[in-house]
């Protein structure tokens, strides 16, 4: 399949940054080429490049404006945004422990009721399916993943919450993630999960990164106990596997 | 028992900032550091730190140090900005000038009428542990500085040196670091698309007001609103400080330090770097203008910025104990290019 991509545009942000827009939704091809030109902005170690942030859209490549410019960076990287080169996949699969019972899901019930399933049903999709994390964003270590299936697709709430619980698992739109730490948050809380998302003392503070899967397992309230307990000691270690394409 | 600074009042908000945490944006954690980096690197400049180290950020009124160290050499950075030295020869020290303090003494910081925030630089900086690779306090996310929030009463901020190193008081010429009243300036986008032609037209020809409703993620200003074309909700991209974003209330946002990493508004404009210390120092009910300018325009205007501190660092001049200026012992102890280039580690 070689349908030619929509052309990159490039956005000035400021004399900081500069934004390669490839298009304005949530779609996974869109995510795979900013995923792929920022590992090729990695490796060209272009001079007075700061650091980048892929989103969903577009990646922004933050720059020093004292070493660099934003015409000088807009001519590197445009021969980058080439899509011929293949680049190895980098990123982890996750299997994500998630309880979905009682005081750890306190939205599950309205959403059954709201998209007309039963809270089984609800539990069955939200996990059944392999996300893509699209980025890291509101809090540090925060992922948005989809896709939702649109069976459980809704709008976030009308009343956002102002403290929604560290380790909360949330869904809006087509769009699902956790709350690394306790903060306002205006999605669907259907469960909690007992893991870590962020821990600044870790060699990987983020236990998610953009382009990584992630897949939720349902436990129940007493595995949910037990796994917090030895991931707050530091002693449990979140299943992965290297992705490999 | 180890040489610290006890916080005896700490002040609406004071907290450790550097010039910032780079890296993580990735992952979702700010850049954070100084509102004004020219003030806190000339701070350290005037206490002979590297200007990158870390200092205190103090927002709208002052915090009161106790010293408990040997000696610390400390300076506050800020225009109108002054310390109250108590205990021992209590004086008043202006801003831009360094003073040698002993144990026991008093530190108050009073912050300036005219500005939002103030630094405060110490001698060889603090004895604490980075927090992926900076200082800079990140208090909604529990992140570096003292225990990752602002200080409170009866906290004990750790010092790297018992004993200042022996050097001369320095002084420098802050106020040439002050902006000529005028427009800040903005390039326009990164959705600038998103907006009416009025809307653009309002923005860069009205006056807005700093609301209350201002602290280290952002300023909320009060003006004419500003219509979006197509609605207000886009799908998240990135956000550079100084963004300036409309949500649906249509009043703009100036996007400071601790902004969020990505957001789903679009934003109308973007301050220029060069700015950007102007807009961090400014305070609720200021009044702001806006005018647009190229990006080639705003590189040139931050390398002139980088030059003018350079020029004020290099300008640094020793202060004899009757507030004269000896020249003589400006040159023999190289005071200048040891303040250039840094701390020299002399004990």
């Amino acid at each position: 399949m070689t349908s030619p991509a929509p052309k990159a545009g490039f956005l000035p942000c400021g004399d900081t940054a500069l934004v390669v827009e490839f298009g304005d939704r949530v779609d996974r091809a869109v995510s795979d080429r900013v995923l792929r030109l920022q590992a090729r902005v990695a490796k060209a170690k272009l001079p007075g490049v700061v650091e980048m942030v892929p989103t969903c859209r577009s990646l922004m490549v933050h720059y020093d404006p004292l070493r660099t410019g934003a015409a000088k960076l807009e001519h590197e990287i445009v021969p980058l945004l080439a899509d011929g080169e293949a680049v190895a996949s980098i990123g982890k699969s996750w299997r994500v422990p998630v309880c979905y019972e009682g005081d750890l899901a306190p939205d599950l019930d309205a959403v059954a009721k709201r998209v007309g399933r039963t809270t089984d049903e609800v539990i069955r999709l939200h996990s059944s399916v392999t996300y893509h994390v699209y980025m890291i964003g509101f809090l540090p270590g925060f992922p948005y993943m989809g896709d939702l299936v649109p069976e459980l697709a809704l709008p976030r709430l009308e009343n956002p919450r102002l403290r929604v619980p560290p380790g909360s698992v949330a869904m809006a739109m087509r769009m699902t993630g956790a709350y690394p730490v306790a903060s306002p948050g205006g999605w669907w809380l259907i469960g909690t999960t007992p893991i870590r998302l962020f821990e600044a003392g870790r060699a990987r503070p983020s236990l998610f990164v953009p382009g990584d899967r992630a897949k939720f397992e349902p436990v129940a309230a007493r595995e949910f106990a037990a796994i917090k307990r030895a991931s707050d000691a530091g002693d449990y270690e979140v299943r992965s596997e290297e992705l490999t394409s | 028992m180890k040489p610290h600074l006890k916080v005896m009042q700490p002040g609406l908000h004071t907290t450790i900032q550097d010039v910032g945490r780079f890296g993580f944006q990735s992952v979702g954690v700010p850049v954070s550091g100084a509102l004004e980096l020219e003030w806190l690197r000339l701070a350290n400049a005037l206490v002979g730190n590297p200007q990158e180290t870390a200092g205190f950020e103090i927002l709208l009124a002052g915090p009161n140090f106790e010293v408990c160290a040997d000696s610390v050499v400390v300076a506050v950075a800020g225009s109108g900005a002054e310390l109250d030295i108590r205990g021992d020869q209590p004086r008043r020290v202006p801003a831009w000038q360094s003073v040698r303090l002993r144990r026991g003494q008093i530190i108050g910081v009073r912050v300036p009428q005219s500005a939002a925030c103030c630094y405060l630089a110490v001698s060889g900086g603090f004895a604490i542990v980075p927090c992926l690779g900076s200082l800079s306090t990140y208090v909604r996310g529990g992140l570096g500085g003292f225990q990752g929030r602002e200080l409170r009463a009866g906290d004990e901020v750790p010092l790297a040196f018992e004993r200042a190193p022996d050097r001369p008081a320095a002084r420098a010429d802050g106020a040439a670091l002050d902006l000529p009243p005028g427009p800040i300036r903005v390039i326009l986008g990164p959705q600038r698309d998103c907006f009416t032609a009025a809307a653009i037209d309002a923005f860069l020809g009205s006056e807005y007001i700093i609301s209350d409703n201002a602290d280290r993620m952002g300023m909320r200003l009060v003006g004419p609103t500003l219509a979006h074309r197509d609605g207000y909700d886009i799908v998240s991209d990135g956000i550079a400080t100084g963004a300036i974003q409309v949500p649906g209330s249509r009043q703009p946002i100036v996007l400071l330090a601790d902004h969020q990493t990505t957001g789903g508004y679009p934003k109308v404009a973007t301050v220029i770097s060069a700015d950007l210390p102007a807009v961090g120092r400014r305070r609720p009910g200021d009044r702001l203008r806006f005018t647009a300018v190229d990006v080639a325009t705003a590189e040139r205007l931050r390398r002139e910025r980088e030059t003018l501190l350079r020029k004020v660092i290099e300008r640094i001049e020793v202060v004899r104990d009757d507030g004269g200026l000896d020249l003589d012992r400006l040159y023999k102890e190289n005071i200048i290019s040891g303040v250039v280039s840094g701390f020299d580690g002399t004990p």
